[in-house]
């Protein structure tokens, strides 16, 4: 691979039907461009976690993966409430959603932790009202 | 052992098994997604009562050789067909995630 592939996602909010799609999808296409399981593995769960958090938090957002021979880059940006402290969010177990998406199984505070753990690099930007972008990037 | 003895030798009931001769290696229990998604391992068989399409997700991520549905749970609308399309085992049985982490732990 000689360029970097960009993959744009377009996640919508409120909808926990559709959610992991755009992680599904990316994973089918690392597969394809022959990545190892375990960097397929990784990249997919903290995306997954991503779409989740958006889902449950900021009405959906978007999601755009850049793939380069060295390193996959994943960033998603929305326009949600933020995060107002962003040291308590990363904490396990800490979590602020809400009862009816603790009982589809979301809401263990586990998602901002597992995209640091299955990530090489991980950057939260947040302003509350506006909205927060996560950078994560993983090296192959 | 194969997705398809494990359901014959325990008497799981088969709601959808496209990929029926996957190996099943090892186990994991849970209901809370993200706690499972950080988890479970390719290979296991993941026993849950959670019963809604993002289980399907999960599983597609994760990759277990198959979801068993304990206690009986309904899966919800539209569960066995994403399954279907994502290549998901799905096994169902009345017996109790305990039970079945027992028998699991009896093959492993």
């Amino acid at each position: 691979m000689t360029e970097h592939v960009n993959f744009h996602f377009e996640i919508d909010g409120e909808n926990f039907t559709s959610a992991g799609e755009a992680s599904v999808r990316i994973k089918k296409n690392l597969r394809e461009m022959g990545f190892s399981p375990e960097i397929i593995r990784r990249v997919s769960v903290a995306m997954y976690e991503g779409e989740i958090n958006m889902v449950i938090h900021a009405n959906g957002g978007t999601a755009d993966v850049d793939i380069y021979c060295d390193r996959i880059e994943i960033v998603l940006s929305d326009r949600g409430p933020g995060i107002s402290n962003i040291e308590l969010a990363m904490q396990e177990g800490y979590s602020t959603a809400p009862e009816n998406v603790r009982s589809l199984g979301f809401g263990a505070g586990m998602g901002l932790p597992n995209m640091k753990r299955y990530t090489d690099d991980m950057k939260i930007e947040s302003k509350v009202g506006e909205g927060t972008t996560i950078s994560m990037t993983v090296w192959v | 052992m194969t997705v398809k003895e494990l359901a014959k030798q325990f008497e799981y009931e088969i709601l959808c098994v496209p990929d029926p001769d996957r190996e099943v290696e090892g186990g994991y229990t849970g209901d809370l997604l993200s706690w499972v998604m950080g988890r479970l391992e390719s290979g296991n068989a993941w026993v849950t009562i959670m019963s809604n399409i993002n289980v399907i997700a999960v599983a597609a991520l994760a990759d277990p050789a198959c979801i068993i549905l304990s206690e009986q749970v309904t899966p919800d609308e539209g569960v066995l067909e994403r399954a279907e399309v994502q290549g998901i085992n799905l096994l169902r049985t009345s017996k109790s995630s305990f039970d079945v982490c027992a028998e699991l732990a009896s093959i492993s």
